[in-house]
């Protein structure tokens, strides 16, 4: 549906994007993920005729954005980063606005499916100023699928908003993108988690990480971590490694009340916490806890966005 | 289908929506009015060229005020970036807001009529076809100073910042006819060309000569393209 061909952008010296090379297919909803200034708004940006690239080029189907700038907008609907509105005209005229440039045939049909998806109920005939940023959000919604496009762009639709707002956004987004070629940008990954098939993490202009979030997790961790709290002697506890040979031994913390905190990592390819258990129940040890330490997709992004980049 | 229209509409209706619109046009009306009846019943006159001589002045205030935000206010807030992902031509957005300016002008005009009337009540002999001549040139000179209004507007996204640009670009162009005596003879001739007030006073004497309306026309034309430049140089920044 969308192909990022060898994309670059340049503002003055700085290369805010850097050779970018991605495929978005038809429905699927993209997390578009990475820290403030990684490139990733440059490159909606791109992709909506907003900004032309430096080099390289974006098709959309059959289309590009160097020549066919007018179509690829027909097809798009994009929430620009921030939301900007026009602040002064109410509900009902920016709608209104925004559908005769989007020549819709039947406004005051469209707009009614429109205020029901986006729940814009009691406020359409208000100015956009006195709305709460929420409702905003979901104005600046509003103009993204009034035309029904197959394509939506959401940059960083849940910014500035509180957690119930975000909420509320985040199932009108998922609701959204069930029948749409969906991408949305982010600095805040559980947001993308929550949302999106498939994620795509730029860090300095630069595509570090592209699959599903099971892939990511998989491909950036091999190991599980496992942390017991038990009551034991402290000298006792490598005699677990004789017997449960694949594990490797960490660290072992004494804690208040004769507790020690244990913490054991294996391979990911086998699951060991069987065999300690087993083992566990030969000794005169009591088991408190036992706690896999899942790989969050955070210590991924973290890791991809924090020490790879040294630049 | 030409959307400059629908951004003109969007436009205007913004103007009369805001206090803004109606501050200036008072303000507009205002000086017009008391440099226009000041002197009436001393020159003893039935004729608006009083008028058409303080208009100009009051323009190059009055202009860049209405102007300076059409396209700064969209780069500061960020709408430019809505309104340039639609699916519009850059011509078009350019376009609408200038039609939107000439609409502010031209209700600002309609309201001097009432001077028309007044002069209509008081004197005989009116020569109508020196005054339609001189709205006329009125109207081409707001549409000249509107375009450089809205190129100065383009160039920033801090509203002040335009007014002071298109306020000088106007100036200049209006103190040009009184600074032709420094120059040496020979320049005189292109200088007076280029001057805005030259042009102006041809029409307002009820002449309508084509070269006043190619050099208001070019005016015009060059301005609005070099405002839809100025807006598409975002793409390469």
């Amino acid at each position: 549906m969308i192909q990022l061909q060898n994309l670059v952008k340049d503002y003055g010296s700085l290369r805010a994007v850097d050779q970018i090379n991605f495929e978005i297919n038809e429905g699927e909803i993209l997390g578009f993920l990475g820290p403030n200034g990684a490139g990733k708004s440059t490159t909606l940006k791109m992709i909506t005729c907003y900004l032309t690239p430096t080099a390289g080029n974006i098709h959309v189907k059959d289309l590009n954005v160097l020549n066919n700038s007018q179509e690829i907008r027909k097809l798009i609907g994009y929430l620009p980063e921030n939301n900007p509105l026009y602040i002064e005209m109410t509900v009902y005229d920016y709608l209104k606005f925004i559908a005769e440039i989007r020549e819709i045939p039947d406004f005051k049909l469209r707009l009614k499916e429109v205020i029901e998806r986006c729940g814009l109920h009691g406020v359409v005939a208000k100015p956009i100023q006195t709305l709460s940023k929420g409702f905003k959000q979901r104005v600046g919604l509003a103009q993204a699928i009034i035309h029904d496009p197959k394509i939506l762009i959401l940059d960083e639709p849940t910014s500035g908003l509180d957690p119930n707002q975000i909420a509320e956004i985040r199932d009108l987004i998922i609701e959204l993108g069930r029948e749409k070629t969906l991408i949305i940008s982010s600095h805040i990954l559980q947001e993308v988690q929550a949302v999106c098939d498939r994620i795509v993490i730029i860090h300095n202009g630069k595509i570090v990480a592209d699959g599903s979030t099971e892939e990511l997790k998989s491909n950036f961790q091999n190991k599980t971590r496992l942390i017991l709290n038990l009551i034991a002697a402290e000298n006792e506890i490598p005699d677990l490694l004789v017997k449960v040979p694949d594990v490797k031994l960490l660290s072992v913390t004494p804690r208040a009340n004769d507790e020690l905190e244990v913490i054991l990592e294996y391979d990911v390819k086998q699951d060991l916490r069987k065999n300690i258990y087993e083992y566990i129940k030969t000794r005169e040890w009591i088991l408190l806890e036992m706690n896999r330490d899942r790989v969050s997709l955070e210590d991924v992004f973290r890791n991809l966005t924090v020490t790879q980049g040294g630049e | 289908m030409n959307f400059s229209g629908l951004i003109a509409r969007k436009e205007l209706k913004g103007y009369f929506d805001s206090p803004s619109a109606y501050i200036i046009l008072v303000a507009f009306l205002l000086l017009n009015a008391w440099f226009f009846t000041s002197p009436l019943f001393i020159n003893n006159q039935a004729d608006l060229r009083t008028l058409f001589g303080i208009v100009p002045i009051v323009y190059i205030f009055f202009i860049p005020a209405i102007t300076m935000g059409l396209l700064a206010r969209e780069r500061n807030t960020g709408t430019i970036e809505l309104l340039t992902t639609l699916p519009l031509k850059d011509s078009e957005i350019i376009m609408g807001k200038f039609w939107a300016a000439i609409g502010l002008i031209a209700t600002g005009l309609l309201f001097t009529l009432f001077h028309l009337l007044t002069i209509i009540v008081l004197g005989t002999n009116i020569d109508y076809g020196q005054i339609i001549c001189g709205y006329l040139g009125l109207l081409l000179l707001g549409a000249v100073y509107g375009s450089i209004g809205i190129f100065a507007s383009s160039l920033t996204d801090n509203q002040i910042v335009g007014f002071i640009i298109s306020f000088f670009i106007i100036f200049i162009l209006y103190i040009l006819q009184f600074t032709l005596y420094l120059l040496p003879s020979s320049l005189v001739g292109f200088f007076q060309y280029l001057s805005i007030g030259y042009h102006f006073s041809n029409i307002t004497r009820g002449v309508i000569d084509t070269r006043n309306i190619v050099y208001f026309v070019s005016l015009i034309v060059l301005f609005l393209h070099l405002s839809i430049i100025s807006l598409q140089t975002r793409k390469w920044k």
